[in-house]
């Protein structure tokens, strides 16, 4: 019995161990590649590079507008998620505290705007944005913040339901107005959601293509993803700079992750458990 | 309620930004749509013209044919994602230590890094890797992967696997381990085989985890767009083009924004018919078991 379980125990990591290999596989082909000549790319593409050839990287990095689009996504991903934060908890805030037939009203309304997809509202939506002459950064920055702002008004109010009154009672009493309570009581309590609104967000926004495409697809405004693919269509007779493209294009992901793995993991999870 | 009454002054303060902001990008342009899907605006001018778009639908084959192919894409992935999900989630669940924590890393890494770079990478694969392969061994299986419909749309499944995979592993986890190991150990010194431990214990544990995999897994393969995009870009011959992107096609490309249009107002009543669908009988079941 005992010697049996050993054995399911041993099969179990060697499994594991085997799937996750192949699971990063793909990016460690990409990568290896990525130090290759063209004619080495087709002539030997498994194998390791016989030379590594470094080249590619700064033709890459230029070539891609690797600084432009960087700075870009940063931009819009940061002003796009903080203040998607800010103005979804304080929705939250005054929506689950003030009961009324108008607050439950709007907390279901966010969940029905959840089911709208992107495309049913894209074409209409970038007609306004052209209209009010918004078709810019800032222009993504709002619908990014139209986009995001429904689920975290619903996670927001989730947690809101745990904090006790009593605490804004206490606050009150000492003479603090609503909007110090909100920001230096409720704000730091609701923390844990913020890590997950912050992440789910995040990774939506940065990774984005298909809004940005039709917003910023100008020389100058474009984002990363966008930078990548009009890069690639450019060069995919030569593998050796797209495929060190996406090296560079992966490179802050997974720097970031690094760093923020747990944040990462919980938040995920956290975020399922409360929907 | 006198706590409602200290609120007069900050309640539409709190709220404006939202409502404003939701008016501006979601509903004003919905219903902006739904009048302009009884156009044939062009993006310049437009005409009243009923219900002609939405009869011209019914005859569009191309529009059809991914219709179509969103439906099978969607069904194969929903429960291929979900099968997948659990059962990682079940194996790194059972390993403990620093090795389940780099597991769990692993299988979510794809999910960080975006569609369009995964549609790249695995364009690379299929078309250069696959095809050293078939060279290399004479195996026809390798050649042309996105060369031909069937292959071209299992390999936007491969992808999709390879990217909600581990996505919806995070769910399953978070539920998995919130069953009480002393509820698992009692049962396996009742004798309960692991089988048994996860069909009885585990299994109706995760019934919350389904409802929520579900519907993200449902809401991602309907509106997929960028690997469509980046992987297939709907060819051979339409053949991969899937609902979001003959919507992007047709309004961007054809511009025949007012029938485009038609198809999105279509698109949401479908996603809503099939995620309301979907949230009743998964909670159903949650409450049976």
């Amino acid at each position: 019995m005992r010697k049996q379980q050993d054995f399911g125990k041993y099969l179990i990591i060697v499994l594991a161990l085997v799937l996750s290999i192949g699971w990063l596989y793909p990016f460690f082909l990409i990568f290896i590649n990525s130090f290759k000549t063209q004619s080495e790319i087709l002539s030997n593409i498994v194998g390791l590079p016989e030379q590594i050839t470094l080249a590619n990287y700064p033709n890459a990095f230029y070539a891609m507008n690797y600084v432009s689009g960087f700075g870009n996504s940063l931009i819009i991903t940061v002003a796009s998620v903080v203040l998607t934060v800010i103005f979804s908890a304080m929705a939250a805030y005054v929506l689950q505290r003030r009961d009324s037939k108008f607050s439950t009203f709007i907390y279901y309304f966010c969940g029905v705007t959840m089911l709208i997809p992107f495309q049913a509202i894209m074409i209409p939506l970038v007609n306004l944005f052209s209209q009010i002459n918004l078709l810019n950064r800032t222009g993504l920055t709002i619908m990014n913040i139209g986009f995001s702002v429904s689920l975290s008004v619903y996670l927001y109010y989730g947690t809101m339901r745990g904090i006790s009154t009593e605490l804004d009672d206490a606050a009150r009493v000492d003479g603090a107005s609503r909007v110090d309570i909100f920001f230096k009581v409720i704000l730091p309590m609701l923390k844990p959601t913020t890590v997950t609104i912050v992440i789910l967000n995040g990774m939506k926004i940065w990774n984005d293509y298909l809004l940005p495409s039709l917003v910023v697809n100008q020389e100058g405004m474009r984002t990363l993803p966008l930078e990548l693919y009009s890069f690639f269509g450019e060069f995919t007779t030569q593998w050796e700079l797209a495929l060190t493209g996406l090296i560079l294009a992966i490179i802050p992901i997974i720097i970031l992750f690094v760093f923020l793995q747990k944040y990462f993991i919980e938040g995920i999870g956290e975020g399922a458990t409360k929907l | 309620m006198k706590g409602n009454k200290s609120f007069r002054n900050i309640y539409w303060l709190f709220l404006a930004p939202v409502l404003i902001v939701l008016l501006l990008v979601i509903v004003f342009p919905f219903i902006y749509g739904i009048g302009t899907s009884f156009t044939n605006s062009n993006g310049l001018d437009m005409t009243f013209i009923g219900l002609e778009n939405y009869k011209a639908l019914f005859q569009d084959r191309r529009f059809l044919e991914s219709l179509n192919v969103t439906f099978w894409f969607s069904v194969v992935s929903v429960v291929l994602v979900n099968v997948l999900g659990l059962s990682l989630g079940v194996l790194v669940t059972s390993i403990k230590g620093k090795f389940a924590t780099f597991l769990r890393t692993t299988f979510f890494v794809p999910n960080l890094i975006g569609g369009v770079i995964l549609g790249f990478i695995w364009q690379f694969i299929f078309i250069q890797a696959f095809t050293a392969i078939a060279e290399a061994t004479g195996i026809d299986f390798f050649s042309n992967w996105l060369a031909t419909s069937v292959s071209g749309f299992w390999a936007l499944v491969i992808v999709f696997l390879w990217q909600m995979g581990g996505y919806v592993m995070l769910i399953y986890i978070s539920f998995l381990t919130s069953v009480s190991p002393t509820i698992i150990d009692s049962a396996k010194i009742d004798g309960a085989n692991a089988w048994q431990v996860f069909w009885y214990i585990k299994f109706p544990a995760v019934a919350p985890a389904f409802t929520i995999s579900l519907f993200l897994t449902l809401t991602n393969a309907f509106r997929l767009y960028d690997l469509n995009l980046t992987l297939t870009n709907g060819g051979p011959f339409g053949s991969t083009e899937m609902l979001a992107m003959n919507i992007y096609n047709t309004a961007f490309q054809e511009y025949s924004q007012g029938y485009a249009q038609a198809k999105g107002v279509l698109f949401f009543i479908i996603v809503t018919i099939v995620t309301v669908i979907q949230l009743r009988l998964t909670r159903k079941r949650e409450m049976d078991t």
